[in-house]
């Protein structure tokens, strides 16, 4: 299981509701894609209502991420690798 | 002609709790774990770190609970199907329990049951439309509005 504690992430925004996450991402950056509920992303299984968007961002990768206590925090993360994985995987579902 | 002997494991249900912050969730949590014990029903509790300790502080001789695991991994372990549960009830007060019952419909073949509770229960259940069964009352501090509906749809019995 994976810490998010471990990824070099900036918060863009904070105690959002799932909602709020899949506008922000759809209202800010040109490219996202859509993944189901549990999908992983960096070794993180993601939390919440599908269709959950993930913005992508040159090296960057947008996801919202959630805790109990605190709603939910949309998160970006710089890396080219993962950003490049799920580039490849929006193209092969098209 | 031969009679089928083969045994069946225990039924299990997991409890996904959300926050603490809201007191009857602890109480329920322990009620229902009970009527499952009764019901023959392993209960297994899946919440952060806070939410498990209310529980096992409250029940140091575990004469209730049984499995406490943390959330992430038990939705962890259903993704990787390591394991899985026939019911699983998610404990809802805001919109984070909304982000673990629609996932936990998402990801596991159990029979999902909602418990929405808290100030704001009648907006969260608006908020539900993946299948499950819905149980739901305005309870903050006393628990037995929200005792009334589970018994009401009892299951454990199910």
């Amino acid at each position: 299981m994976g810490c998010v504690e471990a990824l070099n992430y900036e918060i863009l925004i904070r105690d959002a509701s799932f909602k709020e996450c899949r506008e922000y991402i759809r209202g800010h950056f040109s490219e996202s894609i859509d993944v189901e509920p549990g999908f992983k992303i960096f070794d993180v299984h993601t939390i919440g209502v599908p269709p959950i968007a993930v913005g992508l961002d040159g090296d960057f990768v947008i996801f919202p991420y959630t805790k109990p206590c605190h709603g939910t925090f949309l998160l970006r993360v710089q890396d080219a690798e993962e950003a490049a994985r799920l580039r490849a995987l929006k193209k092969g579902l098209k | 002609m031969e009679s089928d002997t083969t045994v069946q494991p225990p039924k299990t249900a997991l409890l996904v709790l959300g926050c603490p912050q809201v007191p009857v969730q602890t109480s329920i949590a322990l009620y229902l774990v009970s009527r499952f014990k009764k019901a023959g029903i392993t209960p297994i509790i899946a919440g952060n770190k806070a939410a498990n300790t209310l529980l096992v502080v409250a029940d140091p001789d575990r004469h209730y609970l049984g499995e406490v695991m943390d959330l992430d991994r038990a939705v962890a372990q259903i993704m990787e199907k390591k394991r899985d549960f026939d019911r699983c009830f998610v404990f809802i007060h805001n919109d984070a329990g909304i982000s673990y019952a629609a996932t936990m419909s998402a990801i596991s073949k159990a029979k999902l049951y909602v418990l929405v509770y808290g100030e704001h229960q009648e907006d969260l259940v608006q908020q539900i439309t993946f299948p499950c069964t819905k149980i739901a009352a305005k309870a903050v501090h006393n628990p037995l509005p929200l005792k009334k509906a589970i018994d009401e749809v009892a299951p454990w019995a199910a």
